[in-house]
């Protein structure tokens, strides 16, 4: 397995897709932070003074949306991009018969692509963290401490379980699909459902389960919300937003979007530990996990007995 | 007693309810080079694939040195090597990057690679490109490199499917001494699959055709040869001092004549039987003297039409 896994890195890097992500990332990334550096410096006499470093990614400015918004996004079309055309091209490119007359395990060249690719994305990731990073610290001047560097750690991991599985979905569609336009497609059309189909879904699902009215009690809002919730958790982009909401912003202590005004008055201010915000979050990550243990699964069950002609 | 390379027993394939190889005997021994005949869909490459367990048998079992094809297929793919119908290479990377690849995919260590890459490259007369990206090879060039690519992992058997169609007449007199190189030198055992009846006769020690999914005949080109003389068809090839239509008329005569055919000034006699003597006192009768009477070896072509045309 890991001679596929250097060759396919070595390719990954080599190619026109690894180099022309990584100039897209980073101009957004750039952009993003620029702004976000300016806002929280305007901000400065307002806001409290801690996790100032975070806010670099999560602070949006006028016109630009959040570094973290940014990725959520368009995260999955780097997965995506460097999956799709895994084992298909293969085929089509007649080296699939080839590699698979030799000795190794027909999933060890599955597992040494998706590896290979999770590997070049998180030194994107990790880079353009690193780069968010240096300029943040250029322009606001303040370095980050123990904790937030935990923080943007976790975060980093938390970007790759989400990559992770959309690299896990393309090459899932690359071993069902023959040719590498419909394996685009499809996944790009499940993109497009989990992004931004969602929402509205939710909406619809919460409308007819849990109705709400303009004299309804606060049990059946708070109903509606939670269905609206759920259903929305369904899209690992909502998961990863809630994720990294809560690691990169200490003071989120609940998931829920209505907290009622007596909950709220329970509450301690300050912000939470990393294990604390941690504990919020950990559905989600093992969620994710699962996610893409799913499509490998499914991968395996179809390319592991499949017939493999040259012609 | 030479070791038996490769067993078949009762080996089938079934696609639905369609039968594509139906319980087919074979043994190949090493040393010796097998050709496998038949028509476009009769079954060869299905069969092929059956052996390198790139496909699954409906029922029967395929054994290569004892393993069995479908349960340890990488055991059999380390000892075996294939040339599909159309051997596909990393068109990006040079002949060399790929060989050291697929060198490094059968563990073979470094140095010694380095030394049988040249050493092969030499061999298949690709020395001189060797550096140049396999993209740019003609077809040619590509099967050479199909072989070396073969060799690399010195296999005790070699499974070539239609290794000289297409290819230039130089390059098929060079890919078959290779195949008889592989036999002979190296003592490997080799099926070779062909439609080129011509070259299969000219280096096949055996030969098996399969119609429909069915062996319908097998033996060396002498035990076949027989098959055809044992049906009665006779052929003779009849020179005379003095040829006139009177002589043919009264060859033609003969009861078990079925036809004579003028090519030039020889005579191609078609009987029942063997009529040496006839003719020969039918040609001293008409005044004439026989220069050369000679029962002629049957060609695989007729061999092979005997039998596609019985289906």
């Amino acid at each position: 397995m890991w001679t596929v896994f250097w060759k396919e890195l070595a390719d990954n890097f080599r190619s026109w897709r690894f180099f022309i992500i990584f100039v897209i990332i980073c101009l957004a990334a750039l952009s993003a932070t620029y702004t976000a550096a300016q806002t929280i410096i305007e901000n400065v006499t307002r806001t409290p003074t801690e996790f100032v470093f975070l806010r670099l990614f999560t602070t949006s400015g006028t016109t630009l949306p959040s570094f973290i918004f940014f990725l959520s996004f368009f995260g999955p079309l780097i997965g995506i991009i460097f999956g799709f055309d895994a084992i298909n091209s293969e085929r089509s490119r007649g080296t699939l018969s080839m590699v698979l007359s030799q000795p190794l395990y027909r999933d060890s060249l599955i597992n040494g692509k998706f590896l290979a690719g999770l590997t070049t994305i998180a030194i994107i990731i990790a880079s353009i963290i690193l780069i968010i990073s240096g300029l943040g610290y250029r322009m606001i001047g303040i370095m980050p401490d123990l904790a937030e560097v935990g923080r943007i750690l976790v975060f980093f991991i938390i970007c790759l379980l989400y990559v992770g599985f959309w690299l896990g979905l393309g090459i899932l569609f690359s071993v069902l699909f023959r040719r590498a336009i419909t394996s685009v497609l499809s996944t790009i059309s499940i993109w497009l459902v989990f992004t931004l189909f969602i929402s509205m879904i939710a909406g619809l699902a919460a409308d007819r389960v849990a109705p709400v009215q303009d004299q309804s009690d606060v049990d059946a809002v708070l109903e509606h919300q939670r269905v609206q919730e759920t259903t929305m958790r369904v899209s690992p982009t909502t998961l990863f937003g809630e994720a990294t909401e809560t690691v990169l912003n200490p003071g989120t202590r609940t998931l829920r979007g209505i907290v009622l005004v007596r909950e709220v008055q329970g509450m301690i201010p300050g912000p939470l530990s990393l294990g604390q915000s941690l504990m919020l979050v950990w559905p989600h990550l093992v969620s994710l996990l699962t996610l893409t243990a799913i499509c490998f699964a499914i991968s395996y069950i179809r390319f592991m007995r499949e017939e493999i002609r040259s012609t | 007693m030479a070791q038996v390379m490769l067993e078949a027993r009762q080996l089938t394939k079934a696609y639905n309810s369609t039968v594509v190889v139906d319980r087919l005997d074979l043994r190949i021994q090493e040393g010796e080079i097998y050709g496998f005949l038949g028509p476009n869909g009769a079954g060869k490459t299905t069969t092929i694939l059956m052996f390198l367990g790139l496909t699954e048998p409906t029922s029967g079992e395929a054994r290569i040195h004892g393993y069995d094809a479908t349960r340890d297929a990488t055991k059999v793919k380390r000892i075996t090597g294939y040339l599909p119908e159309n051997v596909g290479f990393y068109e990006d990377m040079t002949a060399r990057e790929n060989l050291k690849y697929v060198a490094r995919l059968n563990s073979i260590p470094e140095s010694e690679a380095t030394q049988k890459i040249g050493d092969l490259l030499k061999l298949v007369g690709l020395a001189d490109v060797a550096n140049q990206e396999v993209g740019k090879y003609s077809k040619g060039m590509k099967q050479r490199l199909g072989i070396a690519n073969v060799l690399i992992k010195e296999p005790r058997l070699v499974i070539l499917d239609e290794p000289t169609t297409g290819i230039d007449p130089e390059g098929v007199n060079l890919i078959l001494d290779l195949i008889v190189h592989m036999a002979r030198e190296q003592g490997m055992a080799v099926l070779l699959c062909s439609h080129l009846l011509y070259q299969v006769q000219k280096i096949c020690d055996r030969v098996g055709i399969i119609v429909d999914g069915k062996l319908v005949a097998e033996g060396s080109m002498q035990q076949m040869g027989q098959i055809m003389t044992g049906e009665g068809q006779h052929l003779l090839e009849v020179r005379v001092t003095q040829l006139d239509d009177k002589l043919i008329e009264s060859i033609s005569a003969i009861p078990t004549v079925r036809s004579v055919e003028r090519l030039g000034d020889t005579l191609i006699i078609k009987s029942g039987e063997d009529i040496t003597d006839k003719i020969s006192r039918i040609v001293v009768d008409a005044g004439s003297l026989p220069l050369m009477i000679r029962a002629q070896d049957y060609t695989l072509e007729e061999i092979y039409m005997k039998y596609f045309r019985e289906e």
